[in-house]
């Protein structure tokens, strides 16, 4: 018992300040939104698409980066695109901010990014406070289920913010959904989301549950989440980094400090 | 049924490997790659005694699986496939290959002689429609969409139909939990049969996450393989990455350099470390003890920030490729993550330790879910679960990777014995440390990390055969590789998940015990459901 508290003194209080703070900045290496340059691009290049894994970059078709496309919904973050482009037009940076309410809104050209929205205001003031989401693993990896469990931990503790997974879909405001969706899981998926009283809302977390991701294709799977139900919230990445999933929810609940709107990373 | 009973069988005794059978199978040395003329088909009825004798002799069952042999290594009409087995005979170093070229859509089960094949003759008889004759439990086993017919004694629908193992009686009664779950978990199903709380049978049936892995990487385009091998168990990228690397560079003849070998070996201790601190906590929470919970929960993700700080992310995604890894790194990052390390190591030490002197959390460990050293053997059991039950067992003392670092003068596998959660979760513990220690080594090998981070890969011959064996932190990864006719590719691309035999495992654990006890043996395996549904 002793030994405990003095564990408890020694560990100390070790939650992410953000967003009452300015956001905690990635190592070098961290692959996070890509960013692309239009000057930079050559029409006559398309090594960045035969590079991709995943068929997400539509190379230009015009001077200038015309008609350029990556589908940030596809992306796996490998780093091969910007390994592969010979003018340093598209590269990582650091920043995990790309939440979208929007499909649309993942297909990256030269412009800005649209972050995810709030809800509608009848929907936030049901959920603003207090969102419990039912998680379903619809075939995926395991690794957003890692990285959205995190939330749940000390580290990040999502709890603070009203946000919860529960265990029962009739607990639940919505669902947080993983993987392509098998077909072997697609049954599940239906039925669970059909206990969930509504109103109710879907957040598609990873590659997979937005575009099928690295199965994307596969005759076993059906190509992400919406198959089966409307999306609400799209969280790239492979997996997102927890960040990732926890600046969409609170863009989705309208829950970010003004301060942290305006915050730039690169 | 059959046309051929058991009785027209040869009765299967104990065969000595250096007798007439010990032809039946191929040594394969370990990082190098065979013709696979050089692999003489032979009746399944050699090659089953052969198998059978090699695990009897302390050997055991990496691989068994179906391949349709094509262009100049198939005879004229061979209608069905080549049974293919991978047998490691036990000692270091020693794994040997053998192939039986079926006459029939039918062979003589071997599972009564030999458990660990039951889940590898099921899958065969799932992928090619082929009976297993007095297999005892011949069920599909992943289900895959527009499914060949199952034949054999039990029949087979959509995923989680077809027959249950059931008991009768009075007060009996049987729980259904899953396919999806109570937490942030994947997706799988659990039949109990029960009386009252005490558990007589646990079947687990799997399937849901079945999205076409092995399939993808024989005909899918081959820029996506290595992120196919990646998601095979997303909290095993690094051991499956390497797995595959290593099935390309044998094939390849590829020699990695000092430095990669370097990277790949620290980045597969972090993974492990990530998840046995994860699963720690996780443990800790089962039994309601929220202190070790809370610390484990942070601390995993530490480890997982030093990959992220490594490679750029923190699941080790992008980092391994065929030829090495896609970055090095130099000195002075490999001390930067040391002292970040070390830290991390010391709060995951006082955490742990709360847990041996809490009689509250050592009264729901101590004696819980018990799989016996025997059970372990019996089953392929791999990896900390196989370990804690007294098996020594570790792929990094029996295959180590590469010649830069001296592995074998260095390393030597930890073990507990009681087989219970108790013995899992102090085994988790002390792997931790090791890993610990083995990062500490390596970085301290300054002139091991020898090199470029990667070296081209070079193209794959055609018609070989090759084996990549990893031990990743659920236990033994086991890769194996047939290159397709043409060559620059696979035609069979087959993988053995640590996790494929430790289900039987936990089943086996969760005979007699409280079902509100199963949370708690299960979290003490933590296997992956992704990565056997493939």
């Amino acid at each position: 018992m002793l030994n405990a508290l003095r564990a408890r003194l020694h560990q100390g209080h070790r939650t992410l300040q953000w967003p009452d703070v300015p956001a905690p900045v990635m190592p070098e290496r961290y692959r996070g939104l890509l960013a692309f340059h239009p000057d930079k691009c050559s029409d006559a290049c398309r090594l960045c698409a035969d590079a991709c894994p995943t068929d997400a970059i539509r190379p230009p078709t015009g001077p200038q980066g015309q008609g350029f496309q990556l589908d940030l919904g596809a992306c796996l973050f490998c780093g091969a695109c910007e390994a592969a482009c010979p003018t340093g037009a598209l590269h990582h940076t650091r920043d995990w901010r790309m939440a979208a309410s929007d499909r649309a809104a993942l297909h990256l050209t030269g412009q800005p990014l649209q972050l995810a929205g709030a809800l509608d205001e009848k929907l936030r003031k049901l959920f603003g406070r207090s969102l419990k989401l039912r998680q379903v693993s619809a075939g995926g990896c395991n690794a957003c289920e890692g990285d959205a469990s995190v939330l749940t931990t000390i580290g990040f503790d999502i709890q603070r913010f009203g946000i919860d997974f529960v265990a029962s879909p009739r607990h639940a405001d919505g669902l947080l959904v993983t993987g392509p969706v098998t077909e072997n899981m697609k049954l599940a998926l239906q039925k669970t989301w059909d206990a969930v009283p509504a109103p109710k809302i879907v957040i598609a977390m990873g590659a997979c549950a937005i575009s099928g991701g690295p199965y994307a294709g596969h005759p076993e799977v059906h190509g992400g989440a919406e198959s089966v139900v409307p999306v609400d919230l799209w969280l790239p990445g492979c997996p997102p980094h927890p960040l990732t999933v926890l600046d969409g929810l609170l863009r989705m609940l309208d829950r970010l400090p003004a301060a942290r709107l305006k915050d730039v990373m690169r | 049924m059959s046309d051929k009973s058991h009785d027209e069988l040869e009765p299967l005794g104990l065969v000595d490997l250096t007798g007439p059978h010990r032809s039946a199978l191929v040594p394969l040395p370990i990082a190098s790659a065979l013709p696979l003329a050089a692999v003489e088909p032979m009746p399944w009825r050699e090659l089953r005694s052969a198998i059978v004798a090699a695990v009897a002799y302390g050997g055991k069952l990496m691989a068994l699986f179906g391949h349709r042999a094509a262009g100049s290594d198939s005879p004229a009409g061979s209608a069905w496939p080549d049974l293919w087995a991978v047998v490691h005979l036990g000692a270091r170093d020693q794994v040997c290959v053998g192939r039986a070229r079926l006459t029939a859509p039918r062979f003589d089960s071997m599972t009564p002689e030999l458990a660990q094949a039951h889940l590898f003759e099921r899958e065969i008889a799932e992928q090619f429609s082929i009976d297993v004759l007095h297999h005892p439990w011949l069920k599909p086993v992943r289900y895959p969409p527009q499914p060949r017919p199952v034949v054999g004694a039990v029949a087979a629908g959509g995923v989680g139909s077809g027959a249950f193992y059931e008991i009768e009686g009075p007060g009996v009664h049987e729980v259904a939990v899953g396919p999806v779950h109570a937490g942030v978990i994947e997706s799988g199903h659990f039949r109990f049969q029960c009386w009252g709380e005490h558990v007589h049978h646990l079947e687990i049936a799997l399937g849901y996450q079945h999205r076409g892995v092995e399939r993808a990487l024989e005909s899918g385009p081959a820029q996506r393989r290595v992120h196919l091998v990646e998601t095979v168990a997303g909290d095993t990228t690094i051991g499956h990455a390497t797995a595959y690397a290593r099935v390309c560079e044998a094939v390849a003849g590829t020699v990695t350099s000092g430095h990669a070998e370097g990277v790949r070996a620290l980045a597969l201790e972090l993974e492990r470390m990530a998840n046995h601190v994860g699963d720690l906590g996780a443990l800790a929470g089962d039994v309601g003890y929220l202190p070790t919970q809370s610390f484990c929960g942070r601390l995993r993700g530490d480890f997982l920030n030093l990959s992220q700080q490594l490679c750029g992310s923190r699941f080790g995604r992008g980092l391994v490729v065929p030829g090495g890894v896609r970055v090095g790194a130099e000195p002075s990052l490999r001390r930067e993550l040391l002292a970040k390390l070390d830290a991390a190591v010391a709060d995951v030490d006082e955490a742990v330790n709360l847990l041996w002197e809490s009689a509250s959390v050592m009264a729901r460990f101590d004696g819980t879910g018990v799989l016996t050293k025997l059970q372990a053997r019996e089953l392929g059991v791999v990896g900390p679960a196989a370990r804690a039950s007294g098996l020594e067992r570790d792929a990094r003392d029996a295959f180590p990777a590469g010649t830069a670092f001296a592995w074998r003068a260095h390393w030597e596998p930890v073990t507990e014995r009681a087989g219970d959660v108790a013995a899992r979760t102090h085994q988790r513990a002390r792997e931790v440390e090791q890993s610990a220690a083995t990062i500490r080594w390596l970085v301290a090998q300054d002139d091991a990390w020898q090199g470029p981070a990667a070296v081209p890969c070079g193209t794959l011959p055609p018609d070989h055969i090759a084996v990549g064996i990893v031990e990743g932190w659920r236990g033994e990864i086991v890769h194996v590789g047939i290159t397709a006719p043409a060559g620059g590719g696979f035609c069979r691309y087959k993988i053995v998940d640590p996790s494929f035999h430790g289900w039987s495992g936990l089943a086996l654990a969760m005979r007699g015990q409280a079902i509100s006890d199963f949370p708690l043996c299960n979290k003490s395996f933590n296997l992956s459901y992704c990565g056997f549904d493939l």
